[in-house]
């Protein structure tokens, strides 16, 4: 540095480094920004916890979750059963592990498809308008009126409940507000002068709506995607508390259910199922949150 | 007067829409026993024990159930119209006598939950909007967290044990206790106390979304050019928030209000389950129990009645608030 100072006696404004900030993808500042947010990182770090143990788990303890182990109704830590049983003596640990199980795998489940569902019908209506868009608003409107767990209820029932009708089920009911954020994205891009550059050098719609505006309408419906996990992991604990699921697999608002008329003798068979629903989509919250501040930085006002 | 024109227009063109939207639940429904594998005569011939397979089709003409899906949608329709949704198997009575039966404990504890929910929601958020950084609107923000992540039933059974068991402060479950009291302030007296927590556990759920809507609508209109306009003029933060502010943040909460009832009703069937209230959600549950299909279909479509009607009336609420909007 000095060496060059004499050699080049020039005003010091050139030579002065001034820190020029490194250029950063907006995907990596994204992502700083995410890795900077405790909540958001606390929230992913409980969820990774989870997801592991209800894949790992099954196989790590292999306790039976349906068959009576011990004395009903154990409270925890008075037997070998960690958490106790309930109050058909099945331990209440194995049921936690393998209702995780099925509860993450239907809330992903449905999730997808609620995605599925409301991007497609939201960037049909979104990008066509005309009678395409209001065929398919009354569509979206029609379900939204329908009270959607009284729906899914009916569907369940009349088409027995098993793992795959109640992800249907839930989808069904839960694409709506996905659909109409869709169509209010594709509204405002489609008019953007980068779709009408690509149209007009002989773009399809096809590869307008998929290849174009899609990529750019992402960002808010990452957002929404990761918080319908949540609400469908809700609304499957609702499902089975009220008795809709698989009568061959465990879950945890079943769990809540079954444990439910035995709250006098049983605190923890509805407290502890409860508390593992709450816990997995408050992290889904708060990942959502987190993914919301990184995305929209200038919106962190809420 | 000759304001109203457009307004009265709207609001028919608006129940032409509202007529559609049930319309097409009915043919859901028939479409809905159609696909579906077993039909409700074979859930009342395993009620009844078995019974010849003359006896099965004859019962199967009589529900109009042999014949094309078209033609039940038909019959279906013409029963909903001179108001019939069809007959309980296992209540033996008629569905709409049973609704009828459960619809007033049912609107009572929706109202008050929703009511309460708007009321504290819409006071939270806009104290919580004035000061961002302070301890309450910290609460605001946790307390909307918690209520979007905990099932709604587990918060019941949760409020069930600390307020009814540990402290014994309120009943566990059912609307009256049956101790015979018979002076009307008396009954009153004993269903608001069996009220209090349904309606609380209710209400979280909603008091958690309304105060962050409100709080976030609030910040937005406070930010607004027109309340730098008023804040210049030298009106008082008092007349500012109250008189300008607030009456623009609370349109999203009356939108809302509306948007979301079809969740209310929802919610509701679970908190019901969970207090043996005695409304439509515990008839839904019981209804699932029994495998009672008409007496199911018959609850969804009057709950997407009560649905469509209630945005309506918030339809028409928005308007008197925001003259801005005439017809549209």
């Amino acid at each position: 540095m000095s060496d060059r100072a004499t050699e080049m006696p020039t005003p010091p404004a050139l030579p002065t480094p001034i820190a020029v900030p490194e250029a950063v993808s907006p995907t990596r500042q994204t992502w700083q920004m995410f890795y900077q947010n405790r909540a958001a990182m606390l929230g992913l770090c409980i969820l990774l916890v989870i997801i592991i143990t209800s894949i790992v788990g099954p196989l790590l303890y292999t306790v039976p979750p349906r068959e009576m182990v011990w004395m009903p109704l154990t409270p925890p830590g008075q037997s070998e059963y960690l958490l106790g049983t309930d109050y058909l003596g099945r331990d209440l640990l194995a049921g936690l592990i393998n209702g995780g199980r099925v509860t993450i795998t239907i809330g992903f489940a449905a999730a997808v498809l609620t995605v599925l569902i409301g991007v497609t019908i939201g960037a049909l209506a979104g990008f066509f308008g005309g009678w395409v868009d209001t065929t398919l608003m009354k569509v979206t409107e029609f379900f939204q009126v329908l009270p959607n767990l009284l729906f899914a209820m009916v569907v369940v029932m009349l088409f027995s409940p098993t793992l795959t009708n109640i992800a249907i089920a839930i989808g069904i009911v839960s694409w709506t507000a996905t659909a109409r954020l869709t169509r209010a994205e594709f509204l405002r891009i489609r008019e953007m002068d980068y779709v009408k550059a690509e149209r007009s050098i002989g773009a399809g719609n096809s590869r307008l709506i998929w290849k174009v505006i899609l990529p750019n309408a992402a960002p808010p419906l990452i957002i929404v995607a990761a918080l319908s996990i949540g609400s469908a992991i809700l609304f499957e604990a609702g499902l089975s508390f009220l008795g809709l699921s698989d009568p061959n697999a465990m879950s945890w608002g079943r769990m809540v259910g079954d444990n439910r008329p035995y709250i006098l003798d049983s605190v923890w068979g509805v407290t502890i199922p409860g508390l593992a629903i709450f816990l997995t989509v408050l992290a889904i919250s708060l990942v959502g949150d987190g993914l919301n501040d990184a995305i929209n930085p200038k919106l962190r006002q809420r | 007067m000759v304001k109203s024109a457009p307004v009265v227009k709207s609001v028919l063109r608006k129940i032409a829409s509202i007529l559609l939207l049930l319309l097409a639940v009915l043919v859901l429904n028939s479409v809905l026993i159609y696909a579906a594998p077993g039909d409700p005569v074979e859930a009342l011939v395993g009620e009844m024990g078995g019974a010849t397979p003359e006896l099965i089709a004859e019962l199967r003409a009589t529900y109009g159930l042999d014949r094309p899906l078209w033609q039940q949608i038909g019959v279906y329709l013409g029963n909903v119209v001179q108001g019939d949704l069809g007959h309980s198997l296992y209540y033996d009575q008629p569905v709409t006598t049973l609704i009828a039966s459960r619809i007033g404990p049912t609107l009572l504890l929706i109202t008050t939950a929703l009511f309460s929910a708007i009321i504290v929601g819409t006071i939270l958020g806009v104290f919580s909007a004035q000061r961002r950084n302070s301890t309450l609107s910290h609460f605001v923000t946790v307390l909307s967290l918690a209520g979007f992540s905990a099932p709604v039933f587990w918060i019941g059974i949760m409020l069930i044990l600390l307020l009814s068991v540990s402290f014994p402060i309120f009943p566990i479950s059912g609307m009256t206790s049956s101790d015979g009291t018979t002076s009307t302030l008396g009954y009153a007296m004993d269903v608001a106390h069996h009220l209090v927590l349904p309606a609380l556990t209710l209400g979280l759920i909603y008091l958690a979304f309304y105060s962050r809507l409100a709080r976030t609508s609030m910040i937005e209109v406070l930010e607004a050019d027109y309340i730098r306009t008023a804040r210049a003029k030298g009106l008082s933060r008092r007349s500012v928030v109250y008189k300008h502010a607030l009456r623009n943040a609370i349109l999203p909460i009356v939108t809302f209000a509306g948007l979301q009832f079809g969740q209310v009703i929802s919610g509701a069937v679970l908190v019901e389950t969970v207090f043996a209230w005695p409304g439509l959600g515990t008839l839904a549950f019981d209804s699932i129990l029994r495998r009672d299909t008409p007496t199911l279909l018959g609850i969804l479509f009057f709950s997407s009645l009560m649905v469509v009607v209630m945005n309506l009336l918030t339809d028409l609420l928005y308007r008197r608030i925001d003259p801005r909007i005439k017809t549209s």
